[in-house]
């Protein structure tokens, strides 16, 4: 029996939620992005930062980030349930689980301060 | 539940169909790209710490061994997204009525995602 207290949403209906709503923002920062490098071939330095230090901007990549971080979160947690089990790797895989699990957790977080800190930091 | 009932889940032994493939890939770009975040934040840190870190950024990106990490982080991120979008699409109801359809929708995100990947190749060299 896996138990949900490491999960995000602590329901599976919230985590597909999550996982859906995250999934459309990175879409369309992704496609954001893309498209900006493709129509600004010879990037330089003063245009990047200043569309990074735009406020706009600034919120648009905050959420993007705290999506990735969910949808990592949510996605991580799927595939560590389903292969650190007892069935797959014996007696110890519930701990085994659980110090991954929260590593996990503890780097999703990490990404999220190093992105703030690396946007409010232009 | 009997618990001793017996399991087969050797992949080896089962013929998988190609929405297998996907999905499996899906999960492997996904655990990929968790780690592969690390080098996209700090990448980003180097192109907007300074107008120096963004020369040396440059300069960094015409190595070959850098070029090929970028490659495949952007392509995982190519895979996970395309296969990622094919979800989407799946939740209005298109395409998920039966398993023709999604077998068809699998081919169509390892055709775009092969496509996806040459043009990335082809703007990194």
């Amino acid at each position: 029996m896996v138990t949900t207290v490491t999960s995000l949403g602590r329901s599976g209906l919230f985590d597909w939620m999550i996982q859906r709503i995250s999934a459309w923002v990175m879409t369309a920062y992704l496609v954001f992005i893309v498209g900006y490098f493709f129509s600004n071939p010879n990037l330089n330095y003063a245009q990047w930062a200043e569309l990074n230090s735009s406020l706009p901007m600034r919120m648009f990549s905050l959420i993007t980030i705290l999506s990735i971080a969910a949808h990592a979160w949510i996605g991580m947690w799927c595939v560590l349930t389903d292969y650190i089990t007892v069935r797959l790797i014996g007696p110890k895989a519930t701990a085994i689980r659980i110090f991954f699990q929260l590593g996990m957790i503890a780097i999703s977080l990490l990404y999220v301060i190093w992105a703030i800190d690396i946007l409010w930091g232009i | 539940m009997d618990k001793k009932r017996p399991v087969n889940l050797d992949i080896g032994t089962i013929r998988l169909p190609i929405t297998s493939y996907v999905s499996i890939l899906h999960r492997v770009s996904g655990v990929i790209l968790f780690f592969a975040l690390a080098i996209f934040l700090w990448m980003l840190e180097g192109s907007l710490a300074s107008e120096q870190s963004f020369n040396e950024l440059g300069a960094m990106l015409a190595n070959p061994i850098c070029q090929f990490i970028i490659w495949g982080s952007l392509a995982a991120l190519a895979y996970h997204a395309i296969a990622g979008i094919r979800h989407l699409i799946m939740d209005f109801g298109v395409g998920e009525d039966s398993f023709y359809a999604g077998r068809n929708s699998a081919w169509a995100a390892v055709v775009l995602s092969v496509v996806a990947i040459a043009l990335l190749t082809w703007w990194i060299l």
